[in-house]
């Protein structure tokens, strides 16, 4: 088994993140865009706890602590948006939310 | 006693915060009560200021009383002080007499008035800044009175301000003079910076210590000064305003317009006649303005119709010849004319309301004619006045206070034959419009009924003024008769006596006698032409260059058209054409520019969270991006 460096790992953080990046802006459910906010904040999660292992540090599991706990309050902030949309407007694409203008 | 000399001042103003600030609570009678008491008490604390001044010990020719500082910066001071010496004793006394005796008329006058309190509270902080004009010993104290006296000309005139053409006279008034006030304010300037101070004996002393005589600072301290006495005494080419100041009520048109503040430019000259007389090209020129004004003047008095627009350009005429004696160095002389004619001329402008309220309002003196019967305390009193503005010889103060000026523009070495000649033809202009006006008023056939006369408290100062018309001359004889100096050996304490050209005995008796004569002419000529054979008079104007020269002189000589012409309506169309200059384009284009890129940016506010993100994630690539390349 070949050894995992921590530049692999950052190069995965990477393109995950530029996959939940291009998520967001590109689908229109906001349910996938929630998702793709979940794969970005995973993706930092994961950057985190490379750095921390090529340093010996615990700090990068102690953010990724955090990062899982801000994440899921904002799944549970978020799917009350996307219920609470789904009500008012009978859709869930998110481009259709824009009267509120400025 | 002198160190009372604030009250003298302090009095006038405390009358007009009182009467600003109650006026309008208390009965007409109080106001009037406190406006003439207040300008009455002045002249009483002025009396006894005078008097403990004349009788303090010999050799005390001046006193200044220090109130405190009121800017001290960098080195340069300047103080509330005042200076009493003989000049400011005689402008003080004069002041506050002829003003006691226009504000005891205008009780009567504006009587039926419904803003009494208000002029009578003007009337009081005119009186007020004047004396503080004439007894300041700083020159930046006396521009505070300078400008004190013009705003107050410009409230009196504006007086009646529902009517707009009183509005615009009132405003033409202060905009001429504020030519005149910023030639002074400039001159201010040059004495504080070149001499570090305004205290005006230091300014004297050592403006005579450091340049010499005919130096470039003299030169144009003095032309500075001269420019500021131009606008304010009305002399050419500034002269415009004084005749539609007469828009005001005529109370004010006798204090302002004739006794005291059109004066303020002679006293001006006098109170630093050291700066002319080391300048001697000003001083030439001081005195050739006032030639030229005072024929000029002169001459469209005698066409005007409205009796008090006669007043103005005599008033415009009169201080002509105190210019020509300040010209010549004939301080005191100028000093004794500004004295007589604040007497004679206060007292025609009373006369002239008293005939304007008894006739409804009417100016146009040939709509009143024959009101000697009707008015007959009017018509003496005015009489006397119009003697005394004609120089009437012997029993007349204006004969006196004139004849000396006349000669001495003759025999002073600054005088030359010119200068008398403008005097003699002044003199008999003066008596011939006096009596014109005199004739078309009081003669001919009688076209209006004088429902009522004014009362006794609109004759006694007028009667008073009469008496000091016909007396006031007395205190200065000529060697013809009886020769005595009691005023200007007064005043040679504070200005140095005129030394004259040694001339063949029996001149100065010679030439009076020539200029008693061509005054007597002028009556004569008035007497012709308005009452004896008024057609001759009414034939001179209908012929073709009668009435052209008819309407040059009515108009003033075409000044007000030459500067409307030249100054006001180029001015109005420069300010509407660049309506949209340079620098409102810079606020123009900075509003233009803003609204733009609020419009531009307001595109990105659509609302739509994709959007947003993709600005949120391009900024942080943005933050990134300059953290890495930094």
């Amino acid at each position: 088994m070949t050894a995992v460096y921590s530049e692999h790992a950052l190069v995965l953080s990477v393109v995950l993140f530029a996959l939940g990046l291009f998520g967001v802006l590109i689908r229109r459910n906001i349910i996938f865009i929630l998702l793709s906010i979940e794969i970005m904040l995973n993706a930092a999660g994961l950057a985190f706890v490379a750095a921390g292992a090529k340093w010996a540090a615990a700090d990068g599991q102690v953010m990724f602590i955090f990062i899982l706990a801000m994440a899921a309050a904002e799944v549970s902030v978020g799917l009350a948006l996307a219920l609470q949309m789904h009500h008012k407007l009978k859709t869930l694409d998110a481009d259709s939310a824009d009267r509120m203008k400025g | 006693m002198p160190e009372f000399l604030w009250i003298i001042p302090a009095l006038p103003f405390g009358g007009f915060l009182l009467l600003a600030i109650a006026g309008r609570r208390v009965s007409k009678t109080w106001v009037a009560l406190i406006g003439a008491g207040s300008v009455g008490l002045a002249f009483a604390a002025a009396l006894s200021v005078g008097i403990s001044f004349i009788g303090a010990a010999p050799g005390v020719n001046s006193y200044v009383l220090d109130l405190g500082t009121w800017i001290s910066v960098n080195g340069f001071t300047s103080s509330f002080s005042l200076y009493l010496d003989a000049l400011s004793l005689v402008m003080v006394l004069v002041i506050t007499f002829v003003g006691f005796l226009i504000h005891i008329y205008s009780a009567g006058f504006m009587a039926g008035e419904e803003d009494y309190a208000r002029f009578f509270a003007y009337m009081n902080l005119f009186i007020g800044s004047m004396l503080i004009l004439v007894l300041a010993d700083d020159l930046l104290f006396l521009y505070l009175g300078w400008e004190g006296v013009g705003l107050c000309s410009y409230l009196l005139i504006g007086f009646w301000y529902k009517d707009p053409l009183n509005g615009l006279a009132a405003r033409k008034a202060f905009v001429v003079t504020r030519i005149g006030d910023t030639s002074l304010s400039l001159g201010l300037f040059l004495l504080a910076t070149n001499l570090g101070t305004l205290r005006i004996q230091e300014v004297m002393y050592l403006a005579a210590g450091r340049w010499p005589v005919g130096s470039g600072m003299a030169l144009a301290a003095s032309a500075l000064l001269l420019g500021g006495a131009i606008g304010k005494s009305a002399q050419l080419p500034l002269q415009t305003w004084l005749p539609d100041a007469m828009a005001g009520p005529t109370p004010v048109s006798a204090l302002i317009h004739a006794a005291t503040m059109v004066t303020a430019g002679v006293y001006l000259i006098a109170r630093t006649h050291l700066l002319f007389t080391l300048a001697p090209q000003v001083q030439t020129a001081v005195a050739v303005i006032g030639a030229l004004t005072l024929v000029v003047a002169g001459l469209s008095a005698v066409t005007q119709r409205d009796i008090k627009r006669v007043l103005a350009y005599s008033t415009i005429s009169q201080i002509g010849y105190m210019f020509v004696a300040l010209g010549v160095g004939a301080w005191s002389a100028a000093i004794f004319h500004f004295m007589t004619h604040a007497f004679f001329k206060a007292l025609l402008f009373l006369g002239a309301g008293m005939v304007i309220i008894s006739v409804d309002h009417e100016h146009d003196m040939f709509k009143m004619g024959g009101l000697r019967s009707q008015l007959p305390a009017v018509f003496w009193t005015f009489l006397i006045g119009a003697c005394s503005l004609s120089a009437l010889p012997f029993v007349t103060a204006g004969f006196y206070s004139k004849e000396l000026i006349i000669y001495y523009s003759l025999a002073s070495p600054l005088g030359n034959r010119w200068l008398w000649v403008a005097g003699v033809l002044g003199a008999f202009i003066t008596s011939l419009y006096a009596f014109r006006m005199v004739f078309i008023t009081f003669f001919g056939e009688s076209r209006f009924r004088v429902r009522e006369r004014p009362g006794m408290i609109m004759t006694v100062p007028a009667a008073v003024l009469a008496v000091l018309s016909l007396v006031a001359g007395f205190i200065e004889l000529p060697a013809s008769a009886g020769k005595t100096r009691i005023f200007s050996t007064f005043l040679s304490s504070s200005l140095p006596a005129i030394t004259i050209r040694e001339a063949a005995p029996g001149a100065e008796t010679a030439l009076s006698a020539f200029a008693a004569i061509v005054s007597l002419l002028g009556i004569f000529l008035a007497y012709i032409l308005f009452f004896h054979r008024r057609r001759y008079a009414d034939r001179l104007t209908a012929s073709r260059a009668g009435r052209l020269g008819h309407r040059f002189l009515f108009g003033g000589w075409g000044f007000d058209w030459l500067y409307n012409a030249f100054i006001v309506r180029p001015f109005v169309w420069i300010a509407r054409i660049n309506k949209d200059d340079f620098i409102d384009l810079v606020y123009l284009g900075m509003l233009w520019s803003g609204s733009r890129l609020s419009n531009i940016l307001s595109i990105s506010q659509n609302g739509k969270v994709r959007t947003y993100a993709l600005g949120i994630a391009f900024g942080a690539v943005i933050a990134l991006a300059i953290m890495v390349f930094k």
